[in-house]
This record gives C-alpha cells, structure tokens and sequence, in this order.
C-alpha cells in the first residue's frame, strides 16, 4: 500500500497526499455536472447564467489541474481521511464561487447580478456554502427573496444541501470505479453513526441503493409538494418553490428561498413535509429492508423506535407548552394559536421533528417562544437524526448505547463479576465501538463547550450582545448542523451579525460535524502526517 | 439383529450391556486393553481397530448388519464412521456427538453426514436438566407424543401432603395417570388403594400441565423456580442456559474464563453472565446464590461439580443439581446431598437404547436405573390394542404394564379401563423390565 511507498513530499510525511488531492480533483471536476441544474433554472427565469457557466468551468480546471498531480491514485486509509476531509473543504470552497460572481461580477464579461448582497464578503459566501453542503442551513443571506437573488442562485443553495445530505463522497462512490477499494472505509468516514452497514457485497452497489433511495423520496415528495399547489391547497407552493423545497428536505438542510421558510406555506404543506423530515432522519438501511420485504425490521429496530419514541415524547410536552400559551401570538405568519389544538400540535410536532433531524425548517418563530420551550429545542439539538441517516447531531444511535452503558455501569456496580455486553435490537455491540461512542460524544459537548466560550469572548470584543442561551444554541446549531438557533439567529434571522473571526470558527464547526469530527481532527495530529 | 458398536467407553459398553443379552452385538474400538476387557465382560464379539476404516467394518460383518451405533468420544469420528458404514452395507446408523451444530445440521437435512439419526450429547443432558429444573421434586423428565406427554419420577418428600393419602386420593388431575411407584429399590404397579409413603418415587405420566400440578401438590412450598444459577459454561452450561430462555427463565450462569463468559454473554440475551470462580465464597455469598432456588454444576469434571453443588447447598441454596461423567457416580451423589446427578452418558445410551427396542417403539425412557420402561408405541394391526379396550387388552398382558396416557392425533386422551385404543393412536405404556419382553412382543 502507499503507506510503505510513500517517497515524495516533505522528509518523513507518510501520507501520499497527491492521491488525496487528486481523487479530491476528480471530485471537483464532476461537481460541473450539479452546476448544470442552476444554469438551466438561469435559462428559464433569466439571470445569472453566466455566472454558473464560469464556475463550471472554474471547476473543471481547477479538478483537472488537481487530477494531474497524480496519474494513477493509489488510496490508503490515511489518504482517505485526507480525501474525506479536503473534498468536503473543496466543494464548499468552488460552491462559493457562484455568490461571489453573482455579488462583484467579473470586470468585462459580467455585471453583479445583486450588488448588495450580503455574500459579497467572502467569508459569508462560504459560510453560506459550507452550512449548505453540510446541510446546516445556518444563512447569512440578509433578505432572502427572489427580488434580490436570481432564481439561480437560490436554487444553487438548495441543491448544495442536497448533494451535501447522501453525502458527496458517497455519491462518489456509487458513480466513481476507482474510489470502489477504498470506498467501505471512505463512507465510514463520511456516512453518520456508528460503523458502516454494508447492503451489498459491492460498496458501490450499496452506494447507489442509497442514493436510489434518497432520489426517490426527494421526487416524492416534490410531486406531492406540487400537487398541493395543483388541487389549490397550497397556492405559493409553485414549482419552482417545490423543487427547492424537495432538495432540502430530504438531505435535513432546512435552506428555502422563502424568507419565512416552511411558515410561509399553507398548513396541509406543513403537514406533508413533516414525514419527510422524518424520513430523512432514519437510517437509509431500513428502507432498503423495507423494500426487500422485511417491513418488520423497521418496527424492530431499537434506534428507530428511540428516534419515533423521543420525537413523540418531546412533541407531546411542547404541545402542552404550547397549548396554555408558550409562545407569544405573532399575528398571521407562523403564528402559535393558544387553546388551538390543530396549531399547538403542528407547530410543537414541526418544530421537534426539524430540531430533532436537524433540519432546520421552521413554521413558527420559536426564538420567540417561552423559555421552557425554547431549552427544549436546545436540548432537542443535541439528539439528532439516525446514524445512516442524513441528520446530523451526535445521532439517536449513540443516545441508545450511551444510556445502555449507564445502565450497565449501575448493575456492574452491585454486580461487579457481571459481563453484559450491549446490544442493539438483540445484536451485540462490540466494544471498540462502544468505547467510540462515549468518546465520540464526550469530544462533542467538549467542542460544544470550547465554542461558545470562544463566540462569546469573540462577540464581546466587538461589541455585539447576545446572550448565554443565543451563544450555547449558534455551537449546537452549526457543529449538530442543525441551522437556526435563539435570538436573532432564529429561524426567521441570521447570523450576520457575528463579526467573521466567529463566521470561520463556525464554518470549521459545520465541516466537522457534518463529518463527526474525528475524520477532520485526526488531519490535525502529527500521528497521522509521520510514522 | 446385529448390531455394531464403534467405540466401546462409557456409552458404548453401556449400549453394548443391554443389547448383548438379545442382539448379536460386535464393538469396535481402537484400544486393544478395551477390547481385551470386553471381551471377557460381555457376551460381544470385540474388534480392535479403527471405526473409519472399511476394512475393519467388514471385519466385524458390516455387510449384515441392522444398526451401527458410532458412540466414541469424537464427533468428526463417530461422523466419519457412519459415512464409512453406509459404503459397507445399509445398517440403520446412530451417530453420537457432542457438539449440537452438527445436530442442527443433521435435522435440516435427514441425509445429512449419511447418519440416520443423532443424538447429541449435551443438548440431551441440558434437555434432561432442564426438564428437573421445571418441575420441582422430580429426579428424571422425559417426553413422549411430541411433547404432548411427560413422564416424571417424582420423589415425595417426608412431611409431604401427598404422604399417606392413597393413589385415588391424590389423583386429583385429570390428565394423569400413577403408572409405578418405586419403593425401597422395587416396583410397586400401584391400584387406587395403594397408599403413597414419603420417601416413595412415584412414575407419573400425564400432559405437562397436570405433571407441573401435581409436582407443586407433592411439594406445595416449592414454587416454580424463579432464581435459577448455572455453574459453568461449558456446552452443557450454555445449552441449558438457553433452553431457560427459551422457556421464559432469566438464569445466572457462572463462568471462570474471561473471554468465554464475553461469548456466553453475548449469546445469552436473557442471562446475567458473571465471571468468576465458582468456589470464590465470598463471591457467591454477596451474589446470594444461596437464595438459589436451584443450583446446576456443569463444570469441567465431576470432582467439580461435587464441590460447588455442595457449596451451594451449604449457603442455602434450595436444590442442586450436578451433572456427571462417570455414569457409576450418579448414585453417590445422590447419595450425599446432590438433588438430582444428570449423567451425559446414561442419557445418551438411553436415547441410542430406544432405537432397538422393536419396530414399534417410538420412544423409550429407562425408569430409575434399569426397573422399568416407558414405550411409546404406534398401535397397528397387530396390537393387543388394536381396538379394543385398555381393560379387555389388560387381560391379555402380564401383571406390571399400566398403560399411561394415549395420544390420539397429537391430542391426549386420559386413559381409563374402558377407553378404546384405535389405529395409529400413540399409547404410552409403563412395563417392568422383568416382563418387557412379553410386552414388547404384543402391543
């Protein structure tokens, strides 16, 4: 393996990071095929064309450029994280390209489409990039409306979320031969939770059944979108607003080019997207059994009876909070109707769901609500969809061997001769694996914790007041890339008003827990780069 | 009917034992002092030689014979020896092994390894054990009719309720039928004015409810056993664990090796695995196994397994039941405290017994030692039963035959003087060993 043959780079680097980038180019040259959907949208609705032309083929020859360092790629286990990691980095960084053009245009071939955007700075533009590809779906987008942005645009941040949700390494792998070798251990790397469910003998094949999947309900569910609008129940939900909101769905991003979200819709649209979310909250696994006949492996398996279980719990006790006026009226839009069951309910079950998969989506502006139920939603933050799912947060999976490790913590204690091993719907869990999960975990309130004591030592030094419960939910939101936090980064707000120093550590934040940290902290070690 | 015998330990002197006196017997084993024994102990012809080898098969006549009995230590080789008696003729071959995979194997296929029945070693001494451990007081468990009937010694204990009281007295199950009472080493075929004695060993045989009614009748204070500890977690250790399980226990099971213990427990869903030493008494103090209501060994060897009954029984624990090797020690255990000795072995010969008692036979089970049998029997043509009733086919049966229960299409029938048997019905019938022969002949 390259491991023993490394001989180029600096003296004593052991990692051939010239397979890395040039796998990471092949990855970049193929994103020119995605930039395709916004440049035909551009077509239809007019406007901003050019711009996406140009990045096409900014990333053709940026991944062509990075293909060449390395004819033929031989891919290690260390290369892999290299290659995760900095094709993560590397699509966030291209995808950027498109708000910046799109705010400064380019002297002599185009004029700025929005001159006053927001993402004119460039670090907005990736903060913006990376909470899409990472499906976060913090924004830094000012106003976001279809006077201000082109069609294109906007579309272009929604389909971030969706190439981000499956994960591009994955998709990689499904239409990529040369990544099939490596590929088991490269998505494990990328895909959410704990180790790696191998569907096929083929990791491509497995690949592919999950994208098959993952496509098949985005188009389900945009269709359904679409024919809410046709039978008259949902008069904004054109097509358009149906594709872009099928798109970031699925993935759990939570972006929508409409300033009010999910709000802005008719309640049977609230309704409709509330499976979806769900859906794309469990693991991908399962529906491949479901579709292969074996329904009762998804009543049957413990993590997703946790995920159904916790959300119906949380859900009942917002409702109730809800329901004797937990939240302020806010007149017509996504406004809480106190004593109104069919509203308590919605809302309290919307608003769980997005939180608890982390998608984002909101339907009500809870930054507004009471205390109590706004510390549900940060606690809810933290629980996250399932592992091989496309939710982020330290996953529902992990809560389920956490607490069997507590509880087998108590009865060793009395028992202390006792063996238990832990299981998962009756299969043991090994416990290497275990011992990851507590790691896994207690490195994420670690990094939780870091966080916003740096966000709030960075605030104040500007002088920009936000509040303990503002600065906790912005780290829970960004690194469990859930999206919108308290205050005025509520889902309604943004967070543009961190100065950029906070901007990039969040940025830092959405890459790492998109990939559950380890696979970018590891990058950081002398361990990995000698011996 | 001749029968070779591959392998002449234990099990296979035992089988050779009692089939000698009415089949043509031949055993082959490898080690040339055993031979030398047996020759002058049993009326056998014994070979020396290897039981995978044809020509040695051929030597000891396998071109004639009915049944070949593989009953050495070694599961590949008992395998291989019946493999190897299928080329030489076409006997009704009986493998021996331990290890319940290749019985699992063996039953999704009949044809499987060219043997044409298993029997497994340690699932049948976890089955025996089991069986004990569900009913409080017995001392031996065995099914018939599919599990539709089962037979059970029972030991009355002094001070019993039942002590005293006649057979109709104390037949208050309908299901159930008293086939023999055991007194002072002898066989009593009890009528309804026998009176039951404690100390008695009473053979019933019912459906498993009325026996599990009648056990907690006999022994009102022992409940079904809740806290069930196993000693060991050998083959027989797990196997028991797991058939606890299945039957909606959640034992303890004991084991001294670390990473046999993780195995076990990652097996075992329903059992709490501790690793420990099974002699550590301050271990098993503060784990209160001495509020054990039964306490299994299944360690390695029977010095064992003696120790840590006893131990058991000391803290308190409230029955102990020990398995053993040595098919000689079960008395002597019994003897000093152990409830009940399971012997692997005796089990096992049982079981490979009951596949040369006639055509007819179904199902055997080897009542206290070697005093009575218990037959299952198909009823065809030519059974005294065969249509009549049990009283009119009593009279034409010697004295110590009781027939015990009938199963007619899997449902059971509680047999009365004027029941008539029909075709293909199942009759289970307890029969003295002293008139077995008689018996076996007419029904």
């Amino acid at each position: 393996m390259s491991l023993l043959g490394v001989t180029n780079g600096a003296g004593g680097v052991r990692v051939d990071w010239r397979t890395s980038l040039s796998l990471i180019g092949t990855v970049l040259k193929y994103l020119a095929v995605p930039l395709l959907l916004p440049l035909i949208v551009g077509l239809i609705y007019g406007g901003d064309v050019l711009v996406f032309l140009c990045t096409g083929i900014l990333t053709l020859v940026v991944g062509t450029a990075l293909e060449r360092l390395d004819p033929d790629p031989d891919l290690g286990a260390r290369e892999g994280f290299l290659l995760v990691a900095g094709a993560w980095l590397g699509v966030a960084l291209i995808s950027a390209v498109p708000y910046l053009l799109a705010a400064h245009g380019l002297p002599g071939l185009l004029a700025a489409s929005s001159p006053a955007s927001t993402l004119a700075n460039p670090v907005n533009a990736l903060f913006e990039s990376m909470s899409g590809f990472t499906t976060t779906g913090a924004t830094l987008l000012g106003e976001i409306s279809l006077d201000r942005h082109s069609h294109a645009i906007l579309i272009w941040r929604q389909l971030t979320q969706w190439l981000g949700g499956m994960g591009i390494i994955v998709l990689a792998i499904a239409i990529l031969p040369e990544l099939s070798v490596g590929g088991a251990q490269l998505m494990d790397a990328e895909a959410p939770g704990v180790g790696l469910e191998k569907l096929t003998p083929r990791i491509a094949e497995t690949a592919r059944v999950l994208w098959i999947a993952y496509f098949g309900f985005t188009a389900l569910e945009i269709a359904l979108l679409y024919g809410l609008h046709l039978v008259g129940m949902a008069p904004n939900m054109g097509a358009y607003n149906a594709v872009a909101h099928g798109l970031t769905t699925l993935p759990t991003g939570g972006f929508s080019p409409e300033a009010d979200s999910i709000a802005a819709f008719s309640a049977a649209v609230q309704w409709v997207v509330i499976p979806f979310m769900v859906v794309a909250g469990t693991n991908f696994a399962l529906f491949y059994a479901v579709s292969r006949g074996k329904v009762r492996k998804l009543a049957g398996d413990a993590e997703f009876r946790a995920y159904a279980g916790i959300m119906g719990v949380l859900a009942a006790v917002l409702s109730g909070v809800l329901f004797v006026g937990g939240a302020p009226p806010l007149g017509d839009l996504g406004g809480v109707v106190q004593g109104d069951i069919e509203n308590t309910l919605r809302q309290s079950v919307f608003q769980v769901v997005s939180i608890v998969t982390t998608t984002g989506y909101a339907t009500s502006d809870f930054a507004e609500w009471s205390e109590a139920g706004k510390f549900l939603l940060l606690f809810a933050m933290f629980i996250g969809g399932s592992g091989g799912s496309t939710g982020g947060a330290v996953k529902i999976v992990r809560w389920v061997v956490i607490v069997k490790a507590i509880r087998r913590e108590l009865f060793t204690t009395t028992h202390p001769e006792a063996v238990r091993p832990i299981r998962l719907a009756g299969e043991v869990v090994d416990e290497d694996a275990v011992r990851g999960v507590l790691g896994f975990t207690l490195f994420y309130f670690l990094l939780f914790g870091v966080g916003t004591v740096l966000i709030s030592l960075d605030v104040s030094r500007v002088g920009y007041d936000i509040n303990t419960l503002e600065a906790m939910s912005a780290i829970a939101a960004t690194l469990g890339n859930v999206g919108p936090g308290f205050g005025s980064l509520g889902p309604f707000g943004s967070y543009l008003d961190f100065p950029n120093s906070s901007k990039l550590l969040m940025v830092f934040l959405m890459w790492i827990g998109r990939l559950e940290i380890l696979p970018v902290l590891v990058l950081l070690t002398s361990g990995y780069w000698r011996s | 009917m001749r029968v070779i015998i591959v392998g002449a330990g234990e099990v296979g002197s035992t089988i050779a034992e009692s089939l000698s006196g009415t089949h043509d017997v031949v055993v082959v084993d490898i080690d040339a002092d055993r031979v030398e024994t047996l020759t002058y102990e049993l009326d056998v012809l014994a070979i020396q030689g290897d039981g995978g080898d044809i020509n040695t098969l051929r030597e000891a006549g396998i071109e004639d014979a009915d049944m070949f009995i593989a009953s050495t230590d070694d599961d590949e080789t008992n395998i291989v020896a019946c493999g190897t008696a299928a080329v030489g003729g076409n006997p009704f071959s009986i493998a021996r092994v331990k290890r319940p995979q290749y019985l699992h194997t063996w039953e999704a296929d009949n044809r499987a390894f060219g043997v044409d029945f298993m029997v497994c070693t340690d699932l049948l001494a976890a089955e025996n054990i089991v069986g004990v451990i569900g009913l409080p007081t017995a001392r031996d468990v065995d099914s018939f009719a599919e599990g539709a009937v089962q037979l059970a010694e029972l030991e009355i204990p002094e001070g019993s309720p039942v002590a005293g009281q006649t057979v109709r007295e104390a037949d208050r199950f309908d299901s159930l039928t008293f086939v023999g009472i055991i007194r002072d080493g002898e066989v009593v075929v009890p009528d309804g004015d026998t009176v039951i004695e404690g100390g008695d060993e009473v053979v019933i045989v019912g459906n498993p409810e009325s026996a599990r009614a009648f056990s907690s009748a006999i022994a009102p204070q022992e409940n079904r056993p809740s806290d069930i500890v196993i000693v060991g977690g050998g083959e027989i250790g797990y196997q028991t664990a797991r058939l606890l399980e299945e039957r909606g226990f959640s034992p303890r099971l004991i084991e001294h090796d670390g990473d046999r213990a993780r195995w076990l427990a990652e097996k075992l869903p329903d059992t709490t695995v501790l690793e420990s030493d099974a002699t550590d008494q301050s271990f098993l103090e503060r784990e209160n196994v001495g509020s054990a209501d039964a306490v299994i060994a299944a360690l390695e060897n029977d010095q064992q397994n003696l120790l840590a009954t006893l131990l058991a029984k000391r803290l308190g624990a409230r029955r102990a039941v020990a398995v053993v090797d040595t098919i000689a020690f079960a008395e002597l255990f019994e003897a000093v405290g152990v409830d009940v000795a399971v012997s692997p072995r005796e089990a096992t010969a049982e079981e490979i017994t009951r596949f040369t008692r006639g055509r007819h036979a179904e199902n055997v089970s080897i009542v206290d030692g070697d005093r009575a049998e218990v037959l299952e029997v198909e009823i065809d043509a030519e059974s005294v039963f065969a249509g009549r009733t049990i009283r009119e086919a009593a009279a034409d049966l010697p004295e110590g035959v009781v027939v015990g229960a009938i199963t007619r299409k899997g449902e059971f029938i509680v047999p009365r003087g004027d029941t008539v048997v029909e075709m293909s019905d199942h009759v289970v019938v307890f029969v003295e060993t002293a008139v077995l022969d008689q018996v076996t002949e007419r029904i």
